[in-house]
This record gives C-alpha cells, sequence and structure tokens, in this order.
C-alpha cells in the first residue's frame, strides 16, 4: 500500500467520486481557480470544469443552503466550508434545515450532502479561526458528523460519505494534511457510524478522534516504554456515536481517559464518559478522566497557544492517574 | 380561493377549540398570489414557500383532507403529522414547503435552480417570501447568487404591508421592495397581487423571461392579510379601517365579478362553488378529527434515510 498524505486521501476520494458519479460536485469558496485554500482541490476545476467545481461568494448561508436545494432536487452536492468557523454564519442551514427537512415532511425529501471543512487550532490564527466546535454539530438528530484521524479513513470515510443520503459534516484537521498513512488504492470505503482499535492494548483505554488520535498514539508509545499498554479506540464518527469498541475496551481495561481537542464542557469528553458510566458502570475501576483544551479563547503567541491545546504530556499524565 | 378561504377560516376555528397546536398562520387576503403562480407554472417548474403555507398546499393539489389532518396532527397529514401548519410540502406535485425560519428557504431555492440548470432541465423555481423576510442576510445572499450564477429562480415577494406587525416604512430602508432586486441586477416589477389575472398575466411574462435563459426574475406583488400574523397577533399596529379598505378590494370579490362580467360564470355557478367547498371543507374537518394519531414508532422514523 502506499504511503501518501491526509491531503492527498482527501483529494482522490473527492476525484474518484466525481469521475465515479457526474451528479457530485463541488461548491465553496475558492475551490476552483485557486484550488483550494488547503490545495486539497488543485487540478480539480481543470480537469472537471467550472460547472462541477464551482467558485462561490463568501456568503456560507448560500454555500450551505445552495447544497442543500440542490441535494433535494437529486444531485450530490460538497460544500466546502473554508474553515469550521465560518460555519456559524452557515448556522441556520447546518443544524436548523438540512438534518430536519426528511423529519418534517414526513419523509419526503432526502439531503445527500456533504459539508467539507477544516476545524483545529495550533497555527497561530487567533481566537476566531482556530475553534474545535464539532460537538456542536454533533448535537443535532439528523446531521452526521464524522471526523477522521487518519489518511486511510479521511479517504474511506469521505468516500462513504458522499455515497451516502444523508446530510453529513465532514471535519477535516488543519494540522493533519501532511500527516501520512497507508491508504489503500481504489475502492476503499470505511462505514460512517463505526469506531474502531487503533492500537491495541490492555491496561487502560483512550477514546479519541481527529488530531487527538495522532496525539494520542503518540502519547501511547511513550507509555509503551514505560511497560504502559493502552487501547487506542479512534471514534471517527461522533454522531452517530459508536460506543461499542469503547465499552469493549473498557470491560478490559476498566480504566479510561477521553482526549478531545475542543473545550471540555459540555463537550466529546463529556459525552463518552457519561456514556462508559451508563453502559459499563459496574467495571469502573478509576474515575475516568478528560483530556481537553483549556477553557479559554485560543491566543496567538505560541507559546499560550500551545499551553492551551492538549499535548502528549497531558495525555500521559492523565493516563497515569487513572492507572 | 375560495376552498383557501374557508380550510382557513375553519381552521382558525379549530385553533381556538384548541384542536390545532402551534402557531397558525392564515393566508386569508393573499389568496391570489399563489392562485396566479400555480396556475401559470408548468409541471416542471417547483414551488417553494415560507410557514404561510396552507394556501399554496392547497392550490397545488393537496388535498383539504390532508392540509386539515396536518393541522390536527395526524397521521393522515400530509407530513404525516411532524410538521404541522408551516410545514407542508408534497413534492411529487414538485411542491417543496413550507419553510419555517424566516428567509431559510432562499437559499435552498437558489439550490434548487441551480440543480435544475445543472441537470438542463428547463424548469423554474418559483421561490415566495414576505416583506419581512427581504432585510435578512440569507435574502441578499441568495439573490446574489442567483445572478451571479444565472439561475432558473423567479423571486416573489408577497408584500402584505407587515413583516409580523412592523410595517414596511418601519422595518426596510426601502419601501418599495423591488429595488432592492434592482440592486443585484435582477429585472424586476412591482404590481397588483390582489387581482388574479393581474398575477397570472405578470407570472407569464416572468416565467417566459426565466425560461429564455436570462437567469432570475424578481416580482413584488402587493398584497394584504387580514387576519393577524398568527393567531395571537393582538394588532395594536394597525387601524380596523385598513383592513376593511383592503377588503374592499378582496381577491375572491375582484375574481367573481371578472368572471361574471366576462361571463364566463353565472352567479348560479359561483353559489354552487361555495357549498361544495363548504361541504368539501366539513368532510375534511371530519376526516382529519377521525383520522389516528401517529403511531408512537414514528418518533423515530424519517430522521435519516434508511440503510445509508
Amino acid at each position: 500500500m502506499a504511503q501518501i498524505t491526509m491531503r492527498q486521501a482527501i483529494s482522490d476520494a473527492l476525484w474518484e467520486e466525481m469521475e465515479r458519479d457526474e451528479k457530485v460536485f463541488i461548491m465553496g469558496q475558492e475551490v476552483g481557480v485557486w484550488g483550494g485554500t488547503y490545495a486539497v482541490t488543485k487540478g480539480f476545476y481543470d480537469h472537471f470544469g467550472e460547472k462541477r467545481v464551482r467558485d462561490t461568494p463568501i456568503a456560507e448561508a448560500a454555500i450551505v443552503g445552495g447544497a442543500i436545494g440542490a441535494a433535494m432536487v437529486g444531485l450530490r452536492p460538497v460544500a466546502e466550508l473554508m474553515t469550521i468557523n465560518f460555519a456559524f454564519v452557515a448556522m441556520d442551514h447546518i443544524v436548523n434545515e438540512a438534518p430536519k427537512l426528511r423529519y418534517m415532511f414526513g419523509g419526503q425529501m432526502k439531503v445527500p450532502m456533504v459539508i467539507r471543512t477544516v476545524g483545529g487550532g495550533g497555527r497561530q490564527l487567533g481566537a476566531t479561526h482556530s475553534q474545535t466546535p464539532d460537538a456542536i454539530f454533533a448535537h443535532f438528530p439528523g446531521l452526521k458528523v464524522v471526523a477522521p484521524g487518519t489518511p486511510a479513513d479521511a479517504k474511506g470515510l469521505l468516500k462513504s460519505a458522499i455515497r451516502s443520503d444523508d446530510p453529513i459534516m465532514f471535519i477535516e484537521h488543519s494540522t493533519l494534511y501532511q500527516t501520512r498513512g497507508e491508504v489503500p488504492e481504489g475502492e476503499h470505503l470505511v462505514p460512517i457510524g463505526k469506531s474502531v482499535v487503533q492500537r491495541p492494548g490492555e491496561h487502560v483505554t483512550i477514546a479519541t478522534y481527529s488530531k487527538m488520535l495522532q496525539v494520542s498514539l503518540q502519547a501511547a508509545d511513550e507509555l509503551a516504554k514505560e511497560g504502559i499498554q493502552a487501547e487506542v479506540v479512534d471514534l471517527r464518527t461522533l454522531r452517530p456515536l459508536d460506543m461499542d469498541p469503547v465499552v469493549e475496551s473498557f470491560k478490559k481495561t476498566n480504566r479510561a481517559v477521553v482526549v478531545e481537542e475542543g473545550w471540555r464542557s459540555y463537550g466529546v469528553g463529556s459525552e463518552v464518559t457519561a456514556r462508559l458510566y451508563e453502559q459499563a458502570f459496574d467495571y469502573v475501576d478509576a474515575p475516568i478522566r478528560r483530556v481537553a483544551q483549556k477553557e479559554v479563547p485560543l491566543p496567538y503567541n505560541r507559546t499560550l497557544e500551545q499551553s492551551a491545546l492538549p499535548q502528549v504530556a497531558d495525555v500521559i499524565q492523565a493516563v497515569k492517574e487513572v492507572l | 380561493m375560495v376552498l383557501i378561504r374557508r380550510v382557513e377560516e375553519r381552521a382558525a376555528e379549530l385553533y381556538q377549540q384548541g384542536l390545532i397546536g402551534g402557531f397558525l398562520h392564515l393566508y386569508i387576503g393573499q389568496e391570489a398570489v399563489s392562485t396566479g403562480l400555480v396556475a401559470t407554472r408548468q409541471p416542471q417548474d417547483r414551488l417553494i414557500t415560507a410557514y404561510r403555507d396552507h394556501g399554496v398546499a392547497l392550490n397545488v393539489g393537496i388535498s383539504a383532507d390532508q392540509v386539515m389532518a396536518e393541522l390536527l396532527g395526524k397521521a393522515t397529514g400530509i407530513s404525516k403529522g411532524k410538521g404541522g401548519s408551516m410545514h407542508m410540502a408534497d413534492v411529487t406535485k414538485n411542491y417543496w414547503g413550507g419553510h419555517a425560519i424566516v428567509g431559510a428557504h432562499l437559499p435552498i431555492a437558489a439550490g434548487m435552480a441551480l440543480g435544475d440548470k445543472y441537470m438542463d432541465s428547463d424548469g423554474i423555481t418559483i421561490c415566495m417570501f414576505g416583506d419581512g423576510a427581504t432585510n435578512i442576510g440569507f435574502f441578499h445572499e441568495a439573490l446574489n447568487l442567483s445572478k451571479v450564477w444565472d439561475l432558473p429562480v423567479l423571486w416573489v415577494c408577497e408584500n402584505n404591508q407587515y413583516g409580523m406587525g412592523t410595517a414596511v416604512d418601519r422595518h426596510s430602508a426601502v419601501v418599495e421592495i423591488r429595488q432592492k432586486a434592482e440592486g443585484y441586477q435582477i429585472p424586476n416589477l412591482r404590481s397588483d397581487g390582489m387581482d388574479l389575472m393581474n398575477v397570472i398575466a405578470e407570472t407569464e411574462k416572468a416565467l417566459e423571461h426565466i425560461r429564455a435563459g436570462n437567469g432570475p426574475y424578481f416580482l413584488e406583488l402587493m398584497t394584504y392579510r387580514y387576519r393577524g400574523h398568527s393567531m395571537g397577533d393582538p394588532e395594536r399596529y394597525r387601524e380596523k379601517d385598513e383592513i376593511t379598505r383592503w377588503q374592499k378590494n378582496d381577491p375572491i370579490g375582484i375574481y367573481h365579478r371578472y368572471l361574471l362580467k366576462e361571463k364566463i360564470a353565472t352567479k348560479a355557478n359561483l353559489d354552487k362553488v361555495e357549498k361544495e367547498v363548504e361541504t368539501e371543507v366539513e368532510a375534511a374537518v371530519e376526516f382529519a378529527q377521525n383520522s389516528p394519531e401517529p403511531a408512537p414508532e414514528e418518533l423515530y422514523t424519517d430522521i435519516y434515510v434508511e440503510g445509508s
């Protein structure tokens, strides 16, 4: 298998799905002539043309709302929001229209749309451009929220998302584009709504996703040097959330740490922790710990910013606390 | 138009009896607008509107039974009792709802028109909204996109003079709403929305313009709602005289006078229609009241597409 970057994996998924199905098209800011602000759609405009690679105005409600309308009448739009921070200005369409149309009209409509967007801090972009608000979007029934942590999953999940008949928020991480990994060539599909064990272990369960999967895997490597074997479970999809591999792992290790990049309050860690207590209370040997971002708007200064974001050392410390 | 009025008058009574919950926004007074649009559109033309949607639903051919059952939240309602007053659609009739967030359906309408253009269909999306919706960002993003991409969409502003209880001159910097379309270089017209034959004539021209490949068109139709914004409206913002003045210009009255003058119908014909409608509405109320509640398991259906 080839070692490729996350950027390439996502780009390949889009390219293959557009080749496979004429109804798939891309719309968003700078996706065309520019080639995508993260260069994911570089070369698409020349190959697929302006009909299928559509540059939009800076008007997020029109991007998401337009994609919803096109999806309702039979197309399969991939709407790109340059960053997840801009999703807030399209919030009504993301959480109040797309996930509800099918239900409200008694099953008459479907909205096969993917919103591709980029979240995460660590690039000194300041408080308004550095957020990881994934949990907010996972709050709404009717929307599916996918956030891959490896190139292989990014490719397989994006291809599945484009083929799904439901509205899907596909959240990439801005500091993962250069991350390399093995990716099967050609038809590679990963099911949405399935968590997976990325690294087996017996002493402690680490449940995480996206960028924090990579951080957690590094922490697990460090811990292994001390003889601590952490089992790392990648959630991959935040809604619908598949707890089975997490619970199964926890029943074996009886100890867990949940790692996310977003703020701790009302977050993914809160949800996973609560579900572990609900579903496996008899197996708890130590209080479950949450590792998350400090509860501050992210500062510009690099040192301050990094001190607010969860680091490998924070995961290691949390693991040691539960052991 | 007579059917719409009688269904809604009856719905208001049922609301007061507590049989209809939530909001109920009546269309009484504005009937000529959607009647004219629906009479003029072709089968491939899509229609989408805001929350004042019962009249539009009846016009596209959703039965009084299905409308009434939806208002009563019954399983036989057009949206299986899960949508209510503001969410009625029938995609088999190319009618895409009933949308409750002011202005949010405008970008969606632009997207539907994009779909038709993308698929080389000659369908046009007709998107209705009130004057109150023209101040929100959605409106401007959607109009701009429709012009930038030359989308086949007919924007129809039903100017009923008030955004809820705030008069146009108190909520909009330009009182002539069509001027906002001017700002996006979208051809536009302000016209009488109380006279059905006028609505039909202007809609025909607008659809012809769009179908010829000229991109969007904007129609501002002047109309008036006789009832409150919704059922809980104290109506402190207008005088009774104003309503009476508009009622002299009633869309049903104008149309009936036209039919009689042109000898298209006789008084006897019109009386017969009125009687038939009364029977139809009473049957619809009975149908709705006798219909079952949605099954408990309906709570969990239609959230995601099965197997997707």
